[in-house]
C-alpha cells in the first residue's frame, strides 16, 4: 500500500477511537455540570414530586454508566436515538440543522477563502505599500469587533436603515434558492468578515516566509513577474500553515457560530447545541458534540494530508 | 533601534502604550470611582462626562479606563501562555516526532474537537471564576491552537537540511528547538500571536456574554459593549466606544507584530 | 382641538383608553356629549376589524429543547403556543373577571369545597373529536397525579377528588377555597383529549387556532381553527418567531419583519416608541423583581441586617434606571394595586441612609462582606440592579459584594439555595395564590425561607372568609407583617412592555401577561 494511503487509514482509525473518546469526555463534562434536565425543564416551577416523576420518565434515575454505554450501543447501531426534552428524533432533529448550518458555512466560505487567499497575495504583492496596509487595517478592524457588535452594526444599517435585507434569517425548506441567498446575506457576511483577517493574515505572513528563500530569489532572476513567483513558487511552498488555519477557519464555520445564530435566528446546529447544554438533555448534547468532533478531525486529517502532500521532502520520507 | 521606525510601526507603538499606560495607572487617571453611579442613563458626552454614561448612570470615560486594565491585563497574560505552552509542545512534537507528537496531537485533537463552548462552560461552573482562572483557563484551551500551527510549522522546518545537520551533529533538543526552528518559525508565530491577543480579547467578552466572565462591577471592554448594546439600534454610542478600543488595540498591537516581523526576517539576512 | 380628540377616539377604538377618560377629556376640550358620542361612533366603525392576513410575532423565551406538551411548558414561547392551540376550563379576563371557556359556567358549596363546572357542549378538538368533561377530568389528572411531571403539580395539591358527570367536572377541596376557579385557569391546563394521556406533545387542542408548523426554538405557525366554537381570530394565521436576543428582536420590528415583540428592554422604550410605525405599550401587572433573603440563614436570620438591608436599596433609582419608568416602586410584599383587596394605605418604605447604617450596626455583623448572587438571566437588568444596590448600601456602609453567577443552571443551583440572590416572580391573578406559592411554611419555592405559623394560621383564615372587608383586612395585616420581617427585598414592580406595529389594531390592555395575557393572536387585526 502506498505510505500516503496508509497513513489515511491510519488517521481513520485514529480519528474513530478519538470520537468515541470525545464522546466519553463530553459526558463526563455534563455529569459534573450542576443539574440535570428534569430541574432545567421545570425550572422555578419544581417541585421535590414533579422532580422525581419527570427523572423517572426520562430514564435519569438509572446509574451514569449504564445510561453512557447505553446510549454508545445505540450510536453505533446508527440510533441516536430521542431528546429528553421534547422527546424529538435527534436524528431528524440534526438533519435538518446540520443541513441549514452546512448551507451557511458553504457560502461564507465559499466567498472568504478565496477572497482571503487573494487579499494575502496581493497585500505579499505590494508589501508595505498602501494597498497592503489597507487590506491588513480593513481585516484586522474586522476581526477586532466582536461578531455580535458586527452583526449589530449590519443589521443597523442594512436593515433597520436601508431595508436591503432582512434583519433575521427567517429560512424554511420550500424557499427558492434566491430568497434563502437573501434571507442568510447578513449572516454570511458577518462570518466572512470574522474568518477573513486571520486567514488573509496566515497568508500573507506564510508567504513572506518563503519569498526569502534561495529558490526565489533564482525565479526573479530568471526574470518571472513577481505575481508569477508569488503564483507558482512561493505559494505552494508555503501552503501548510495556510491550510492548517483555512481548516481552523471552516471548522469554525461548522462549530463556532452560534452567536451568529443567536443574534439571526437562524435554526443550526449551534444554537442546538447550546439550548441542550442549557437544558442537560444529554443525549443531544453528545449526538451534536460527536458531530462537531468529526468535522474537526476530518478537516484536520485534511489538513495534515495536504501538508505533507505540499512538502516534498514529507511526501518522500527519507 | 528606534531609528528606522516606519510611521505605521510609530502609530502602533504609540497606541499600544497609551493604552497599557491607562491600563497601570488607572485609578490615577480615571475621573470618577469605578462602579460610582454619578449621572443618568446613557447622557450624551458633555464636560464632565466626556464620553457620556453608561447604561445605569456610570461615567463612561471611567469605565473604559478600568475595563481597558482588565482587558489588557487578562489578553496579555492569557496568551504569553498559550503561547509559551504552545509552540514549545509544538516544536517539541516536530522534532521528536513518534509517540510524544502522537499523544500530544491525538490530545490536542481530542481538545479542540470539544466545543470550547461546553468546556468553558463545565470548567468555570464547577471552579470559581477569579482573574486567573480565567487568564489559565483561556491560556491553556487557546494554547491547542497555537500547538497545531507550531507543529505544523515546524515538521515543515525540521526536515530542512540544516536542521538534519544539527541533528546529526549531535546538537541537543533544546539547541535544535531555540536555535534552529524557533528564529526560523518565528514569522508565522509573531503574526499569530497578534492575532491570538484579539482573540483573547473577544474571548473573554464572549465570556461575559454568557455570564461567566469577570465580576461586576468590574467589566472588560466586550463586557461594556454587551451592557450597552441595547443602543445600538438607536445610534447610542456608548457601545461603541469600547468596541472601537477594541479595534484600535487590536490594530496597534498587530502594527507592532508586522513591525518585529519585519526586522526578524532582516535579522535572518532575508532581503527584507 | 379636533385633532387631538379624533386622536383620543381612534385610541378608545383601539382599546387603549376607556370610554369614561374620553368623555372626561372631551368635556375638558369644551365639546358637547352630543358631539363627543358620535366622534366616538365614527371612531369605532373606522376601527371595523379587517379579516385575514399572517401575524407575525417576535418572541423571546424559545427553546429548540421545547415541546407542546403543556406540563412541560415554562418559558414564553410554549406559554404562547399553549395560548394558540389550547383553551383552560376558565381564564382570566383583563378586568380580572373569569372568562368562561372550556367551562359554562361554575358553582360552589356554601364553603367553597366543591367546586362544580359546567362543561361547554359543541366543543370541538382538531382532530374532530367533541370535548367531554372525561377529557376535562383526564386533563386534570394529569397534571396532578403521583406521576405528573407537570409544571401545575404544585397548585393541584390542595385537590382531594376530582370526577367527570356527563356535562359536569367536579373538583373537591381538602380545605375551602374562594379561589378555585383562577387556580385552574393555569396555563399548563390546557384541555386534551383524552387528557393527552397517550401522546402529550401531540398539539391538539379546543383552541382558536391550530398547529401548523412546529419548529422548537425556530417558528411556530398556526391557522384559524374553522370549526372553534368561540368569537373567531380576525387574522387567517398566526407564526410565532423565536428571537431571543433583545436587539435582534428590536431590529426585526425596527426592519418591519414582524408586527409585534414582547419584552421590550425599558432603557430602550422611549426611543422604540418615537418610530412612527411603532407603538409601545406598557401595562401595569403583578410582576415583581427580588433580592431574596433566607431568613433562617445567618446573617440574614437578624432581623435587624434584613432591616439594614431593606432601608439600603433606593427603590426610586431603580425604577428610574432599571425600568426607565416602566414599573412601580415595591414595598417589600409581593403584592400591589393590581390585585383586588390590595391595601393602599401601608406606608411606603423609603432609602434611608442613617436608618439603614443604624439597623446595619444594631444587628452587630462582624463587616464582612454580605454577598449577594446574581445572573443576567435572574430578571432583565438584574446585574445592574445589584450594582446600584452595591452603590446605596455602601452610602449607608453595609458591604455588599457582587457575585455573578452563569444564567445556565441559575434557577437550579442558586435561587432557592443560596442565601441571598436576585429572582423574579410573575405574579399571580390572587392574593392567595401568591402567598400560597412562596410564603406559606410549607410552600416548595418558599425562596425567602419565610416559616411563620401565626403566618399561615392568617393565610389560611384569610382562604376561606367570605367577606371582602376582613378578607381585605387580614390580607394587610399579613403584608404588614412581611414588610416589616419578612426576606424579602422588593425594589420594583416591572411592567410588561411591548413593541407593536401601528398596523395591529384591536389592542387591550391586559394586566394578567404580556402579549394581552397571550391572546393577542386572538383579538387584534392587522391593517392593509
Amino acid at each position: 500500500m502506498h505510505p500516503i494511503l496508509t497513513l489515511v487509514v491510519q488517521r481513520l482509525a485514529l480519528g474513530i477511537l478519538l470520537l468515541i473518546a470525545a464522546s466519553a469526555l463530553i459526558f463526563g463534562l455534563t455529569e459534573i455540570l450542576p443539574g440535570d434536565a428534569a430541574q432545567a425543564i421545570l425550572g422555578q416551577a419544581a417541585t421535590e414530586e414533579n422532580l422525581a416523576n419527570l427523572r423517572a420518565e426520562m430514564g435519569l434515575d438509572r446509574p451514569a454508566l449504564t445510561r453512557y454505554f447505553e446510549w454508545l450501543g445505540g450510536i453505533l447501531t446508527g440510533d441516536m436515538g430521542n431528546a429528553l426534552t421534547n422527546k424529538l428524533p435527534i436524528a431528524d432533529q440534526i438533519g435538518k440543522r446540520m443541513s441549514y448550518t452546512l448551507f451557511l458555512s458553504f457560502w461564507a466560505a465559499l466567498i472568504s477563502v478565496p477572497l482571503a487567499i487573494l487579499l494575502g497575495l496581493i497585500a505579499v504583492r505590494y508589501q508595505n505599500r498602501w494597498p497592503d496596509k489597507l487590506i491588513s487595517g480593513v481585516t484586522l478592524a474586522s476581526i477586532s469587533l466582536p461578531e455580535f457588535m458586527i452583526a449589530y452594526i449590519l443589521v443597523f444599517f442594512f436593515a433597520v436603515k436601508l431595508f436591503w435585507a432582512p434583519s433575521f434569517a427567517n429560512i424554511s425548506p420550500g424557499m427558492p434558492l434566491l430568497e434563502q441567498l437573501h434571507a442568510i446575506s447578513l449572516p454570511v457576511a458577518v462570518l466572512t468578515l470574522v474568518v477573513l483577517a486571520h486567514m488573509m493574515r496566515m497568508t500573507r505572513a506564510a508567504i513572506l516566509n518563503v519569498m526569502q528563500s534561495a529558490y526565489i530569489e533564482t525565479a526573479e532572476l530568471k526574470g518571472l513577474t513577481t505575481f508569477t513567483v508569488i503564483y507558482r513558487h512561493a505559494f505552494p511552498n508555503a501552503i501548510a500553515p495556510i491550510v492548517t488555519v483555512v481548516m481552523l477557519n471552516l471548522a469554525y464555520l461548522v462549530v463556532g457560530v452560534v452567536v451568529v445564530e443567536v443574534v439571526f435566528a437562524y435554526p443550526g446546529m449551534g444554537q442546538y447545541l447550546v439550548d441542550a447544554v442549557v437544558k442537560r438533555d444529554v443525549p443531544v448534547v453528545l449526538a451534536c458534540g460527536v458531530i462537531f468532533a468529526a468535522v474537526y478531525i476530518v478537516l484536520n486529517i485534511i489538513a495534515d494530508l495536504v501538508s505533507i502532500l505540499a512538502n516534498p521532502r514529507l511526501r518522500h520520507p527519507k | 533601534m528606534l531609528k528606522n521606525l516606519p510611521l505605521s510601526a510609530a502609530i502602533g507603538l504609540s497606541f499600544t502604550a497609551i493604552y497599557f499606560l491607562a491600563a497601570i495607572f488607572a485609578p490615577v487617571i480615571a475621573p470618577y470611582g469605578m462602579a460610582d453611579v454619578v449621572g443618568d442613563v446613557w447622557e450624551p458626552s458633555s464636560a464632565e462626562h466626556l464620553l457620556g454614561t453608561d447604561q445605569i448612570g456610570r461615567d463612561l470615560l471611567t469605565r473604559m479606563i478600568y475595563g481597558g486594565r482588565t482587558t489588557i491585563w487578562i489578553a496579555t497574560l492569557a496568551t504569553i501562555l498559550s503561547f509559551t505552552t504552545g509552540s514549545v509542545l509544538g516544536f517539541l512534537a516536530a522534532v521528536t516526532g513518534g509517540w510524544f507528537d502522537q499523544v500530544m496531537s491525538r490530545f490536542v485533537d481530542l481538545m479542540m474537537a470539544i466545543p470550547s463552548l461546553i468546556l468553558a462552560l463545565v470548567i468555570l461552573s464547577s471552579i470559581e471564576a477569579t482573574v486567573i482562572t480565567l487568564i489559565i483557563l483561556m491560556g491553556l484551551l487557546d494554547a491547542t491552537r497555537v500547538y497545531r500551527l507550531a507543529r505544523a510549522v515546524a515538521v515543515d522546518i525540521s526536515v530542512m537540511d540544516y536542521v538534519e545537520a544539527a541533528k546529526l551533529r549531535g546538537e541537543k533538543l533544546g539547541w535544535i528547538i531555540f536555535r534552529e526552528i524557533l528564529p526560523n518559525a518565528l514569522s508565522p508565530l509573531v503574526a499569530e500571536m497578534g492575532l491570538r491577543f484579539i482573540f483573547m480579547v473577544l474571548f473573554i467578552s464572549t465570556l461575559s456574554f454568557l455570564g461567566i466572565g469577570v465580576q461586576p462591577p468590574l467589566a472588560d471592554w466586550g463586557g461594556i459593549v454587551k451592557e450597552n448594546k441595547e443602543g445600538i439600534n438607536f445610534g447610542i454610542g456608548a457601545a461603541l466606544y469600547p468596541a472601537i478600543a477594541i479595534a484600535t488595540l487590536a490594530i496597534s498591537v498587530n502594527l507592532v507584530a508586522d513591525w518585529i516581523l519585519n526586522r526578524t526576517t532582516s535579522l535572518k539576512g532575508g532581503r527584507g | 382641538m379636533s385633532k387631538e380628540l379624533e386622536h383620543l377616539s381612534a385610541k378608545v377604538a383601539a382599546g387603549q383608553m376607556t370610554r369614561r377618560d374620553f368623555m372626561g377629556r372631551a368635556a375638558a376640550l369644551g365639546v358637547s356629549v352630543v358631539v363627543a358620542e358620535s366622534m366616538l361612533s365614527s371612531a369605532a366603525q373606522a376601527a371595523t376589524p379587517t379579516k385575514g392576513g399572517h401575524m407575525k410575532v417576535g418572541l423571546q423565551g424559545g427553546e429548540s429543547t421545547n415541546s407542546l406538551d403543556p406540563a412541560l411548558a415554562a418559558s414564553t414561547v410554549p406559554f404562547q403556543n399553549l395560548r394558540a392551540f389550547g383553551e383552560c376550563l376558565v381564564n382570566v379576563a383583563p378586568t380580572g373577571d373569569l372568562d368562561f371557556r372550556a367551562a359554562e359556567s361554575v358553582e360552589a358549596d356554601s364553603e367553597g369545597k366543591v367546586w362544580t363546572f359546567k362543561i361547554r357542549k359543541g366543543v370541538e378538538f382538531h382532530n374532530g373529536k367533541t370535548m367531554t368533561s372525561e377529557d376535562v377530568l383526564k386533563t386534570m389528572q394529569r397534571h396532578s397525579n403521583e406521576d405528573a411531571t407537570s409544571g401545575a403539580l404544585g397548585i393541584m395539591q390542595g385537590i382531594e377528588s376530582m370526577k367527570a358527570d356527563g356535562d359536569y367536572f367536579q373538583v373537591t377541596l381538602g380545605t375551602g377555597n374562594a379561589d378555585l376557579p383562577y387556580l385552574l385557569a393555569d396555563y399548563h391546563l390546557v384541555i386534551q383529549p383524552d387528557g393527552g394521556m397517550d401522546n402529550p406533545g401531540a398539539g391538539i387542542g379546543t383552541g382558536a387556532f391550530k398547529v401548523e408548523v412546529d419548529e422548537p426554538g425556530v417558528r411556530h405557525v398556526f391557522t384559524r381553527f374553522e370549526n372553534y366554537y368561540g368569537e373567531m381570530p380576525h387574522i387567517d394565521s398566526v407564526e410565532n418567531i423565536v428571537l431571543n436576543d433583545n436587539t435582534a428582536r428590536t431590529a426585526a420590528l425596527q426592519s418591519g419583519q414582524v408586527h409585534m415583540i414582547d419584552r421590550v428592554d425599558p432603557k430602550i422604550a422611549a426611543l422604540l416608541s418615537r418610530a412612527p410605525n411603532i407603538d409601545v405599550r406598557s401595562v401595569a401587572g403583578p410582576g415583581h423583581y427580588v433580592f431574596i433573603m433566607h431568613v433562617d440563614t445567618a446573617p440574614f436570620d437578624n432581623l435587624d441586617l434584613r432591616l439594614a438591608l431593606k432601608y439600603a436599596i433606593n427603590r426610586e433609582e431603580m425604577v428610574e434606571k432599571i425600568l426607565r419608568g416602566y414599573g412601580s416602586v415595591g414595598n417589600d410584599f409581593p403584592i400591589n394595586a393590581a390585585y383586588p383587596l390590595f391595601d393602599a394605605s401601608i406606608p411606603q418604605r423609603q432609602y434611608d441612609p442613617a436608618k439603614a447604617a443604624e439597623h446595619y450596626k444594631k444587628s452587630g455583623h462582624d463587616g464582612s462582606p454580605i454577598i449577594l448572587r446574581v445572573a443576567d438571566g435572574a430578571f432583565p437588568g438584574a446585574v445592574d440592579a445589584a450594582a446600584l444596590f452595591q452603590q446605596s448600601a455602601q452610602a449607608a456602609g453595609i458591604p455588599l459584594e457582587i457575585k455573578r453567577e452563569p444564567n445556565d443552571g441559575y434557577w437550579s443551583e442558586v435561587w432557592n439555595k443560596q442565601p441571598f440572590c436576585a429572582s423574579y416572580w410573575g405574579g399571580r391573578p390572587v392574593q392567595d395564590q401568591m402567598y400560597t406559592t412562596a410564603y406559606l411554611s410549607t410552600a416548595d419555592w418558599n425562596d425567602t425561607r419565610w416559616k411563620v405559623p401565626a403566618f399561615d394560621d392568617m393565610l389560611l383564615a384569610a382562604r376561606s372568609e367570605l367577606d371582602p372587608v376582613k378578607r381585605k383586612e387580614i390580607y394587610s395585616n399579613m403584608a404588614n407583617m412581611l414588610r416589616d420581617e419578612g426576606g424579602l427585598i422588593l425594589p420594583m414592580f416591572n411592567d410588561f412592555v411591548e413593541g407593536v406595529s401601528t398596523s395591529v389594531k384591536g389592542w387591550i390592555d391586559d394586566p394578567n401577561f404580556g402579549m394581552m395575557n397571550g391572546f393577542a393572536p386572538h383579538k387584534c387585526w392587522l391593517e392593509a
